[in-house]
Parts: structure tokens; sequence; C-alpha cells
């Protein structure tokens, strides 16, 4: 089962988009940092492409405050089906210790559906690499549906 | 020495409270304070490196941070801006630097800096309800009022 | 034809629709006005401040940007610690200085590779955004995480730099300078970046007094100024270093500012770490007092400053904080007009702003608002005219 997943993944590319909610940015740059050298993720076929339209998989940083909220529903529409929404960093998961802002209004998980939290602040580009491969598993199986 | 030279140029309209060589305070009314850091910016060769505001209940105390480089020293200018009127005058006419804290302190506290000329939100969202200044201290008594804004 | 990689820079912001940031009103070719929106990552910080005690908000502080994620606590602790005049052990203030400026190398390389693909060089963006690694490396030895560090606290540091690891971060540190000054030559000296960058978004010396700039920003134009230099603190004032101040103002000049900068400050980590004394790291505070403190601190894009009152409780009356880009962000209107569309891009970049920032630009027709050109069709104009540059 697994051999086969793997081999439908490796004929696909993951095509992913980041939506960056109001966010300090360094999830952003570990995001960005996967594409140099040192992780270099388009050897796994994971690309980060410039349109939701494109998109498989969205991932969301940072949290949404007032002026995002009404956007990030928008973009979440706009992603195809299958999608997979990760929420990438401890804001997305939780909006940790922004919760009580007034500026702030829900956790992302409360505006679009969320599938995989990948906590940390930030996380891993390994962890993120990690994330984005199971994805393949979860899209496989949204695919069939 | 700068000291000095304030003491001289504005005698009684300032109170001064140095608290150590690096750090002095300067109070003065809300009408001397425009001349006060314009002779600092413009004479003394001050670098505004920022303003402060900070409800004090009866009031809301703003504070101009002049930093002199040359100097290692901060000298800060206290003015208390009395409520409910809330007015100050701007001053980005000779100091453009001061243009995006007005504004700031604007939306966050209610001051009204008269004569800038854009004051306007510079953070808070469009669809912020007038009136309500997030930096007052009783702005947001409980959470749910937090909320519902 | 070759394949054209892209590059997101910044994050793809959901609002690609609706230009937010950076808004540039055009005659033909040349810009006539310019505008900034900001408030898209407003999240009430120091409203949040003060229903935290001040060991959380260092940890919010750092939390601002992710890039100059120690400088917030560094002004911070500075400011508490000024409130009552606390004194810091001797080898804190060393700790303290490395991380600071470890950070500066990452900032300034980061930007670097910004740079590098605004004007089409993506070797220069992938080169130094692949040396940035050793420098997170690094803070990953010394602090546990390669971004936010949680080193400071009001009275000293976290952790202690073992003597055991002094060595092994001494070769590190050689080979991040080493690198340093060959990107600096190459960047220097090629042609045409060159005559891509200089005379691009001058910014006169007059101009940067009146906005009060810091930073390069400032010492790109001539305006000799720098926290660690001119309001001494931690051990900057026990080592050696040079401030590097240049006079045109232009792109170049700002880059140049960036690249030397990156090999002082390699010097600097290297003298604090042979010079370090041994000792306490941490001065035991119990509280901060009563009263009102300030801290700066040169961060990479400038001077940071923090303004904290207290009154005797654990919680900050009012905590007001002003990162450099707040000072830097409006001069661009004085350098981008008259400028042409190709440039702009590069010249809002050049003030190094919260780097997301510089994505969010768009060309409006002026009196309608009506989106004429997006932030990526702004950045594809920056890389076509170097390429038309080369021919």
């Amino acid at each position: 089962m697994l051999n086969k997943l793997f081999k439908w993944g490796l004929k696909k590319s993951l095509w992913v988009y980041h939506a960056g909610a109001s966010a300090c940015n360094n999830c952003d740059i570990e995001i960005l940092d996967l594409l140099t050298p040192k992780f270099d993720v388009e050897r796994f076929g994971i690309v980060l492409v410039g349109s939701p339209r494109h998109a498989d998989v969205l991932l969301v940083t940072g949290v949404a405050n007032r002026q995002i909220t009404p956007r990030l529903k928008e973009l979440y529409e706009q992603v195809p089906n299958p999608k997979v929404v990760i929420a990438v960093g401890s804001c997305a998961c939780t909006a940790h210790m922004f919760r009580d802002s007034y500026n702030v209004m829900k956790p992302i998980d409360e505006i679009i559906p969320v599938d995989i939290y990948l906590p940390g602040c930030p996380p891993k580009p390994e962890a993120m690499i990690d994330t984005i491969m199971k994805v393949l598993g979860l899209l496989a199986s949204r695919q069939g549906k | 020495m700068l000291i000095d030279k304030i003491k001289e140029r504005f005698g009684e309209k300032v109170v001064i409270f140095e608290k150590n060589s690096h750090r002095v305070f300067i109070e003065t009314g809300k009408d001397n304070a425009k001349e006060l850091v314009r002779y600092m910016f413009r004479d003394l060769g001050a670098r505004f490196s920022i303003a402060s505001g900070v409800d004090t209940r009866p009031a809301v105390e703003i504070l101009y941070h002049m930093a002199f480089d040359k100097h290692d020293l901060i000298l800060t200018v206290r003015v208390e801006v009395e409520k409910p009127s809330l007015e100050m005058p701007t001053f980005s006419d000779f100091m453009p630097a001061a243009e995006w804290i007005e504004r700031e302190i604007y939306e966050m506290f209610g001051v009204n800096f008269i004569g800038h000329p854009k004051l306007e939100t510079l953070l808070l969202p469009d669809d912020w309800p007038q009136g309500v200044y997030p930096l007052r201290k009783n702005t947001f008594d409980s959470e749910k009022e937090n909320k519902e804004i | 034809m070759a394949k054209e990689t892209l590059i997101p820079i910044g994050p793809y912001h959901p609002l690609l629709e609706e230009p937010e940031f950076f808004k540039f009103y055009v005659e033909g070719e040349k810009i006539v006005d310019a505008d900034v929106r900001v408030g898209y990552n407003h999240r009430g910080i120091e409203k949040l401040a003060e229903s935290k005690t001040f060991e959380q908000d260092v940890f919010l502080v750092e939390r601002i940007c992710g890039i100059c994620s120690t400088s917030h606590p560094f002004a911070m602790v500075r400011a508490a610690e000024d409130v009552s005049g606390i004194k810091v052990p001797e080898r804190a203030q060393y700790i303290r200085t490395i991380i600071g400026d470890l950070e500066r190398i990452h900032s300034h390389l980061l930007w670097i590779g910004l740079a590098g693909h605004f004007i089409g060089y993506n070797t220069v963006f992938m080169w130094a955004w692949k040396y940035r690694e050793p420098v997170l490396d690094i803070f990953e030895v010394i602090s546990g995480n390669r971004n936010h560090y949680g080193m400071f606290k009001v009275g000293g540091v976290r952790r202690d730099i073992e003597n055991a690891q002094v060595p092994g971060l001494l070769k590190a540190i050689g080979d991040v300078e080493k690198f340093c000054a060959m990107l600096t030559r190459a960047v220097m000296d090629d042609p045409m970046i060159q005559a891509r960058l200089k005379n691009i978004g001058i910014l006169k010396k007059q101009d940067a007094l009146d906005l009060c700039v810091v930073g390069p920003v400032a010492r790109a134009s001539g305006v000799d100024i720098d926290v660690r230099r001119d309001h001494p603190y931690a051990a900057y004032g026990k080592v050696e270093w040079k401030t590097i101040v240049l006079q045109n103002g232009d792109v170049f000049d700002k880059a140049a500012v960036r690249l030397l900068e990156c090999q002082e400050s390699a010097r600097i980590i290297r003298q604090c770490l042979e010079k370090m004394p041994a000792g306490e790291i941490d001065a035991g505070v119990r509280e901060v007092g009563v009263g009102e403190g300030i801290g700066q601190h040169e961060a990479p894009r400038g001077e940071v400053i923090h303004y904290i009152k207290a009154n005797g409780s654990n919680f900050p009356e009012r905590h007001k904080i002003r990162a450099p880009s707040f000072m830097n962000v409006p001069s661009f209107k004085k350098t981008v007009i008259g400028q042409s569309i190709a440039d702009a891009a590069l010249i809002t970049a050049a003030v190094d702003p919260c780097y997301c920032c510089t994505e969010r630009m768009a060309v409006l027709e002026q009196g309608t608002d009506k989106v004429l050109l997006t932030g990526e069709e702004l950045v594809r104009l920056s890389q076509q005219k170097m390429e038309q540059m080369r021919r």
C-alpha cells in the first residue's frame, strides 16, 4: 500500500501555496528556506506556486487579525478540491500568545477547516518536509472519493 | 552643558529631573512643548527617536524621546494633555519624523494633533469602531466587550 | 528557453488581488506619487504586554518580527533594567553581544539574497541563503533554536556558552567571515550590479536627518549614527570594530553598508568569544521596581527603542515599542518619486522593511486606484531591466 502511494506521489508534484496571515515571518522564512540548497524540496516534487487556484496544499502561517480574516476565507474558497490545509507554526495552530489581543478574532481553524497542525515556533524545515510528504496519503484518499 | 542651555532659554517653563547622566526627563506645559522640542531638534541637534503616550486616567501623558547621539543621552520631554479635550499641536511641520507616531497616538488614545497633514488611522483596520481607543486604560473592561468589537 | 523558477519572496498574502501595502501612482513609466498602508500585521502587542508579566513579555516581543527576533528582547530587557539600574553580569553582556551581532549577519544575508532575487541574480539569493545556514547552526548550538532564541531575560541571559563549545564556534564564525568577504567582493566589484544599483533611489542627507531614519539607511546617506558606539552597552565598548558610513544614499550604498557590516559583526563575535570572562550569567532579578526605563539596541535595521513604565507590580503599566522600520519606511516616499517603476521594487526593498512588506506593492492608476501592476509584476520588471542591461 505504501509503495503504491509512494509511486503515485512521485508521479505527481505537490503544488503548495503559502498564505501568510499576520505572521512574524519566522515560519515564512523557514518555508522559503525549503527552497535553498540545504533542504531543496524541489527534489521531492514539492513546488511552491504563486496562485491558490493551482494549489493542492495550503500552508497557513500566522494569526488571523481583523483585516485578514475575510480574505483568508476567500483564499480557501479559491483553492480547488481535493485540498489539504496545513496550519504551520504555533500561531496558526492556536494563536498562542496573541489569543487575547483586541485585533485577533479567532484561531485559524475557526475560520477555515484545518487538516494538519504543525506546531513549533517556528517548526523545523525537516518537520515541514515530513508533514508535506504525509499529505500525499491524505490527498490520495481524497482523490479517490 | 545641553541641560544648562535649556535651563537658560526656558527658565521657569521647564522642570528638569536628571535620573542619571544618560536619562533626563523634562516636564513642561502643553503650550511650551513645541518650542522646546523645536529648539532641541533644530538648534541642539537632537534626533527624534520616538514619542510614547500613556493613559494616566485624568489625562494622556505624551513623552517625546530625543536622542543626543554625540552625548550618549536621551532627553525625554513630558507633556500632559488633559481630557476630555485631548488636543495637542502637531510637531510634523518642523519635524517630518513625527508624522506617523502622531497618527498612532491619535488612533490609540484619541489625541487630536492640530495641523497634522493626514490625521487618520495608521495601524487599526478601516472598520474599527469610532471612539474606541485601544491603549486607554478602561477600553476593554471585559473580554466579551473585546470580542464583540 | 530556460525554465523559470518561481521563488516566492514573502508570504503570498491573501490580499493578492487587493494591494495593501506600497502603492505607486505613475504617469507613463515614472512614479509621481507613493503611499504606504500599514497595519496588516497589527496584533495589538503593546496592549497585550500590559496583561503579561515582564518575563512573559520578553517572549512576546521576540515574536514581533522573526528576522530580528533578538533585537526586541535586547532593547526590552535593557529598558526594564534601566528602571532601577539593574546591573547585568559581565559574562552575560558578552553573550548578549554575540547573539545580537550573529543576528545582524543572518539578517543582512537574508536581505542580500532578497535584493539578488529582485535584480534577477538568483544565484546570489541561493548563495546568501545557503551561507545563512551555518549562522543558524551556530544559533542552534548556543541557544537550542534556529530562530526565536529565547536567550534574554531581565538581568542576564538564559543559557551559557560552554567553554568546550568555543573552539568550534570560533572556527564556524571564521568560515562565515570568509564567506561574507567573498560575497562582498563578488557583489561590489560586479560592474553590472554597480550599473544597476548606483544612483537609484537616493536619500539625501538632509531628508535622512529630517525623517530621523536609523541604521544602514541612515549610514548610507552619510548620517554617522550607531547605537552600539554612541550609547555603548553590553560588550560593544570592549571590542574593536568600525562603523560603516557611506555618502551617496543610493541602493548600492545601502547594500554596501550591509555587506561590510557583516564582516565587522564577525570580528565582534570572534573577539567576544575570545575575551569572554568567566562568571555568572544572571543577576537573579526578583522585581523590576518602580519608575521609567528606556532601552535601545542597534538592530540589523537600525535603532530599536523600548520604553517601560513600571509601577512595582509584575506587569508593565505601559510598554512602548518602536521598531526601526517605523522611522525608515516613510523615507521610501522621498526615494521613489521620480524613479521608474522598474526600480520601484528595489528601492522599496532597500529600506529593508520586514521583508514580506516588499511583496505587497502595486502600481495604481491616479484617481481611480485601479491596479495596473501587482507586486509580482513589479519584481519581474526589475529583473527584466537587469536582463536588458546585460545584453
